[in-house]
């Protein structure tokens, strides 16, 4: 009976491997492809977009159009500063951003603290609000937030873009909860001992622990922030005042016929996005493991 | 977990509401705390988020511009919604996409996971190399797919063109053909799958390798063993990013705006886009009130849909 059994196993492995080795190795084959298909598509436009903002003028609206330019031509770089205060904008964008983020970071991270560690009636009630914020659809405030910022005569200043932020976003304060509870509740109790009120205890212990978790919501929020279109659009006056979302658009109606200045711009947007991400590649993981996974 | 904090928050409301005089109890005390560091969250919840909300039910029974005209109106905007085509059309494209991109981008993104989850070389390289594109969003990127998509000299027809001319076919005109716009941003949209397959990629992970090894024990395919192990694991995952997907793509606004404005013809009007004209372009702030409404129950029924559907499809470990 037990060696029926033995055997059984064994044809069974030497089955396998006779078989397998041949189909193991096309099949990692097929996976190779399939995979280096697969970037080299989500990776073209990237190319395309970089190959585009170097090509000289005689050569980006050839047909068929060619792959490789024939010289660089660096100068395409400057024609977004020369047309317009492209420098401003990046000042502007990154002073919307950095405020945002940085009011984000505090102000959620209060409230997780909170929500995470105090107790305090219809604490549960209100996490359940929260949970249920993030996912309404945010476009139904647009009209009575827009009145609202009428009202206190902040159209045409970056109040409307940033201050909202300083009043804990849902997701964000879902993110700082999540983090908090993975923390130790015995630190809670040694602190509280040694006589520290909840200020103190968020203040000496928690939030020096939270620093990868606040990382994540600031990259979060700088990425938002930078990427946003609607808002800046519908707040911002000035072309002084634009962020660069706002002057890629602009430099567009401007640009039709010089693909390569346009393409130029294209890139100088998303590059500091591109070089947080890279910077900050295992925050920003996390965040999304933190945020997404445990859902 | 869950019934010890609700005999706390009892406790809580217990000692809340006994105001004798008598000095705080450590436990109202702790209350206090938390409503003051909540408050942050509380104040902003009013402010931008309730109170909007039911001022946008009461300015959609006006017809304002918000400077010098202000009538009442009663539920003609609302009644309106349903009767306008161009509301119509907005949604049924806004509909489109999002019955579109909702699917395939999560069974792309399932896709790309679960191959650059097979002990593959250089998997970190891979990964930014299909999440990279989710990373960077706007209006540079609308500008970019505005240039791979020019139907003479873009990228896009400079491939498909020679592939197609045997079969004596054109390529499609893309953003400038009223049957291709939509089409046209739904492809875009693809692009964006690396931000939820990096979310199942850490799913993946997360799966205990002790489940794989127990049915190749008994014998279970590779094939079997992603449908009844991997899926089943990974659904709650899923089922969290489908949910915020839908939301998501409903709001579709910013390739609209950039890369066609809504045209030609209105193939590519979107909810949002349309809500941003009625409001901000001709100044009927009522209206937009009125659309945004609508909006918004349309996705919540579609939220509610999917939550229903959850018990179904949605495996949660008991604990």
């Amino acid at each position: 009976m037990a060696t029926t059994v033995q055997t059984g196993t064994a044809v069974h492995q030497a089955e396998r491997y006779g078989n397998s080795r041949v189909s193991e190795a096309l099949y990692r084959l097929l996976l190779y492809g399939a995979v280096i298909l697969g970037g080299i598509v989500f990776a073209i436009p990237f190319y395309w977009m970089m190959r585009t903002s170097v090509m000289p003028t005689t050569q980006v609206y050839l047909f068929p159009p060619e792959w490789w330019p024939e010289r660089f031509e660096w100068h395409h770089f400057k024609t977004p500063f020369a047309v317009f205060p492209f420098a401003k904008f990046f000042l502007n964008s990154t002073f919307i951003a950095a405020g945002s983020a940085i009011g984000a970071a505090l102000s959620s991270s209060v409230v997780g603290f909170s929500f995470a560690r105090l107790r305090f009636p219809l604490r549960d009630i209100m996490f359940v609000v929260v949970l249920a914020t993030m996912i309404l659809p945010e476009h139904v405030r647009l009209v009575p937030t827009y009145l609202l910022f009428v009202e206190l005569d902040w159209i045409g200043t970056y109040r409307p873009l940033i201050i909202p932020n300083w009043f804990a976003p849902a997701f964000y304060v879902f993110l700082m909860r999540q983090f908090f509870m993975t923390i130790p509740r015995e630190l809670d109790d040694s602190a509280m001992i040694d006589g520290c009120n909840p200020i103190g205890l968020f203040w000496r212990i928690h939030l020096p622990l939270s620093l990868p978790a606040l990382g994540v919501v600031l990259i979060f929020m700088v990425t938002a922030q930078w990427n946003d279109f609607l808002y800046p659009l519908i707040y911002i006056q000035g072309v002084p005042n634009y962020t660069v979302a706002l002057g890629l658009r602009l430099f567009e109606g401007h640009m039709t016929n010089n693909m390569q200045a346009l393409m130029a711009a294209s890139i100088l947007g998303v590059l500091p996005t591109i070089i947080l991400f890279f910077f900050a590649q295992r925050h920003f993981v996390q965040g999304i493991v933190v945020s997404g996974v445990k859902g | 977990m869950a019934s010890i904090s609700e005999t706390q928050t009892q406790k809580g409301l217990a000692s809340w509401f006994r105001r004798d005089g008598k000095p705080m109890k450590p436990s109202t005390r702790e209350a206090w705390y938390g409503y003051l560091l909540a408050s942050p969250w509380i104040i902003g919840f009013i402010v931008f988020t309730v109170g909007p909300m039911l001022a946008s039910l009461i300015i959609g029974m006006y017809r304002t511009d918000f400077l010098t005209e202000t009538t009442f109106v009663g539920f003609k905007w609302y009644q309106n919604v349903l009767r306008d085509s161009l509301v119509r059309k907005a949604l049924i494209n806004t509909a489109i996409f999002s019955f579109t991109v909702v699917p395939i981008n999560t069974a792309l993104a399932l896709l790309i996971a679960v191959m650059l989850n097979q002990g593959i070389r250089l998997q970190s390289f891979w990964r930014t190399v299909y999440y990279l594109p989710s990373v960077v969003s706007g209006v540079a990127v609308s500008l970019l797919w505005k240039w791979l998509y020019q139907p003479d000299i873009g990228l896009l027809n400079s491939v498909l063109g020679p592939m197609l001319r045997p079969f004596d076919i054109d390529p499609p005109r893309w953003i400038f053909s009223t049957e291709w716009a939509l089409p046209s941003l739904i492809i875009m949209a693809f692009w964006g799958a690396g931000g939820a397959m990096l979310i199942y990629l850490a799913g993946l992970r997360g799966i205990p390798t002790s489940l794989y090894e127990a049915a190749e024990i008994d014998g279970a395919s590779s094939f079997r063993r992603f449908f009844a192990v991997t899926l089943p694991l990974l659904t709650p995952t899923i089922f969290f990013n489908v949910v915020l997907n839908i939301i998501g793509s409903w709001q579709v606004f910013t390739q609209a705006m950039v890369m066609t404005r809504g045209g030609p013809n209105n193939a590519t009007l979107t909810m949002v886009l349309h809500i941003y004209n009625t409001g901000f372009q001709n100044f009927y702030f009522g209206y937009a009130s009125a659309q945004a409404w609508f909006l918004f129950v349309i996705v919540l029924i579609f939220v509610i849909l999917a939550l229903r559907s959850a018990s179904s499809w949605v495996h949660y470990e008991r604990v």
